[in-house]
């Protein structure tokens, strides 16, 4: 989609540099006349959003690691001394804690956005497929980041998660014990996923990388589902996309900030300002609110090797989605019954998040298997089965003619 | 359509549940502090009254192991001058080791921290019936309670953040004696209205006129109660007031940048969006588009 580059710089040492590394033309190509669906709505500024956030947790997390000390006798204080003796270091922290908490928000509303206007269809499936892999590496390294701060949540959320693993017949308590370092989850533990907390994030950076570039050959989606036809289609990335990734990204900024300056520990757990004791289990062990969809589902299933399948299989599901969506349609504009399927979706999603937060007895219990059978329904017969079934709305003829007045 | 009346039922039926299902805790009465919602400032003399219940009455068994002296004269805190600093500090003794390695106990300095009540958990827990009493230095963001639904919400907009001093300060005027009849409170504990489960380790640590005020303040539980929450909340959060400050200029600058790129984006788009020809008037059949 690149094409040529019609970059032709005036400085003479920029023409110099550019006949050795053709950088310069790369960016040109890639960001300034990259040519973008002139009808994108909003919803298509949360990758430059997730994007700025990925920035944001790279650049806090490496000041953080300065002052962050990994060992299970120093780590909690280590970050009470960020938060009052290094200078804005409460700042830092807390950028850091709730950035996660927004960059997983991003993530979540780029995923429905494109699975309502079936952003993963033909020619897309590997774009799509690198952006599950990005959602599995962030859930890691969130979760990672999660237990570094060694409060009784860190601890015993890194317990029961690493403990999923004891599931696996045969062999499952050795993976455990080599998970752990140790026994128990301990100094050795904590060593670990320090050092992969601070790995994975370039790793993310790379797939990030190779996701903008299955996006550049392929072109983007857009609210039509159609491809462009006509340069009347499409308007170059600078300035239109960018200033409108521009605008949103300062209003999700400022949301950013509420939390950061207002609210900082609204999404956290208050345990987690008690100090990891492992002789000590709290009354209720909870994930971040960003996983709890995922946790609702695995308490949902009662034999545990299933639940660890079930909690897995939401997750990896996602990267078949190309292949059990078998409609020719892509945009849920044109797809009325999907569309209701698609919200009724959303509900379940939001549904099991809420339920994940909730103690697994009575009506509990049973909503969240109702919900997590209608998750896996949704991937394996409905969007199948629909493909085949429904009656879609006609495709306009081009991209412009769906956004401009029709033609008297 | 079946089934999404099935979900919404289940939708419906998950909402009412909690009434039914929620743990028996009593929500903290929600007290008024000055240093709520956007604008919120630590009050200074009511921080140097919630100082004197601390280390009067709570430090006998609470550590407060975070906190330095010195940082009772930082900006944003309880507005101690450095003099007093020195003067408090000095108060306490601090184990510490001579030139030759010998132990000695010398007066403390301003950069040193609370020294803790028990020199250890184990001798805390044999102290005190078989529990440690929490160090303070986090407190008042380790406690909370149950906000339920809706509730949790709403806190998003009206930035209700007090959830911990508001139950600090309820479980210390919360204490009942006698229980309730049908109570049955094992040997060692105290009934207590606000404790998830009553039954509390902690005795009734205050009565009225306990602590001697300078300023005129009334020398109750509840008010002592309220000063002593107020300090923990500064000793959790000691840079609350600067990061509310610095929120309020990131806020109003980004709501001006967000505007500015607003109608930066209109005036881009707007020929994307409103062709010449149309906004000229013209018959679209007659144009190119």
């Amino acid at each position: 989609m690149s094409g040529h580059s019609t970059y032709q710089p005036q400085n003479r040492f920029l023409q110099w540099f550019e006949k050795r590394l053709p950088i310069g033309g790369l960016i040109h190509s890639s960001f300034v006349v990259y040519p973008t669906p002139r009808n994108l709505n909003y919803w298509w500024t949360f990758g430059g959003i997730l994007t700025f956030m990925l920035g944001v947790q790279i650049i806090t997390g490496i000041v953080l690691a300065m002052h962050y000390t990994p060992q299970a006798d120093m780590a909690f204080n280590s970050v009470e001394g960020i938060m009052r003796d290094v200078n804005y270091g409460w700042l830092l922290r807390y950028v850091h804690a709730n950035g996660a908490s927004m960059f997983f928000l991003a993530a979540y509303i780029h995923l429905f956005r494109g699975m309502y206007y079936g952003s993963y269809k033909e020619p897309r499936e590997v774009l799509w497929i690198l952006g599950v892999i990005l959602l599995l590496l962030m859930i890691a390294t969130g979760f990672m980041g999660y237990v570094l701060v060694w409060g009784q949540m860190s601890f015993w959320a890194a317990t029961v998660i690493t403990n999923l693993f004891s599931a696996i017949p045969g062999f499952g308590d050795a993976i455990v014990t080599w998970l752990w370092g140790g026994y128990a989850v301990g100094n050795p533990t904590l060593n670990r996923f320090y050092s992969l907390h601070y790995l994975l994030p370039f790793v993310i950076a790379g797939v990030v990388v190779l996701h903008i570039w299955a996006l550049h050959v392929v072109g983007q989606n857009n609210p039509a589902g159609i491809e462009p036809k006509s340069d009347k289609d499409t308007v170059p990335f600078t300035p239109y996309a960018t200033v409108k990734d521009g605008f949103l990204m300062a209003c999700y900024c400022i949301l950013f900030a509420w939390f950061v300056f207002y609210i900082p520990n609204f999404l956290m757990h208050a345990d987690n300002y008690i100090p990891a004791n492992p002789a000590v289990t709290p009354s209720e062990i909870v994930p971040e609110w960003y996983y709890l969809p995922f946790y609702a589902i695995l308490r949902s299933i009662p034999d545990k090797l299933l639940g660890v399948i079930a909690l897995f299989s939401s997750i990896v599901i996602l990267a078949f989605l190309p292949w059990l969506d078998t409609s020719k349609v892509r945009s849920a504009r044109y797809r009325p019954l999907y569309r209701q399927f698609f919200w009724l979706f959303v509900i379940a999603a939001i549904g099991l998040g809420w339920l994940g937060s909730k103690p697994p007895e009575g009506i509990y219990v049973v909503v969240s298997r109702i919900f997590t059978a209608y998750y896996f329904l949704y991937f394996l017969v409905i969007l199948p089965l629909l493909g085949i079934f429904e009656k879609t709305k006609a495709l306009p003829n081009s991209i412009s003619e769906s956004v401009l007045p029709a033609k008297a | 359509m079946k089934m999404k009346v099935v979900i919404l039922a289940a939708a419906v039926a998950a909402l009412a549940g909690p009434a039914l299902a929620q743990e028996q805790q009593v929500p903290p009465p929600r007290l008024s502090w000055s240093f709520s919602g956007p604008f919120g400032k630590y009050d200074e003399a009511q921080l140097q009254r919630g100082f004197k219940v601390y280390r009067e009455v709570c430090s006998a068994c609470h550590s407060l192991n975070l906190v330095s002296f010195r940082n009772l004269a930082e900006p944003g805190g309880p507005g101690f001058t450095e003099a007093q600093v020195k003067q408090i500090a000095s108060e306490y003794k601090i184990k510490d080791l001579d030139d030759q390695g010998n132990q000695i106990e010398r007066p403390g300095r301003p950069a040193d921290h609370f020294p803790a009540p028990f020199p250890n958990e184990l001798a805390a827990k044999a102290a005190n019936g078989g529990t440690a009493p929490p160090d303070m230095s986090t407190l008042a963001k380790a406690r909370t309670y149950q906000r339920g639904f809706p509730w949790w919400f709403f806190d998003i907009f009206t930035q209700y953040q007090e959830e911990g001093p508001d139950y600090i300060a309820a479980i210390v005027t919360g204490f009942r004696d006698p229980p309730p009849k049908g109570f049955n409170l094992p040997p060692g504990g105290h009934y207590n209205v606000y404790f998830p489960g009553h039954n509390i380790a902690m005795p009734p640590p205050l009565t009225d006129g306990q602590v001697k005020y300078d300023d005129g303040s009334p020398e109750t539980v509840q008010q002592y109660a309220q000063d002593a929450a107020a300090f923990l909340m500064w000793a959790s959060e000691p840079h609350m007031m600067a990061r509310k400050r610095l929120g309020f200029q990131v806020i109003i600058f980004l709501i001006v940048l967000s505007g500015l790129l607003y109608f930066t984006k209109k005036k881009v788009w707007h020929e994307v969006e409103v062709p010449r020809e149309l906004a000229h008037g013209q018959d679209p059949s007659k144009t190119s588009i």
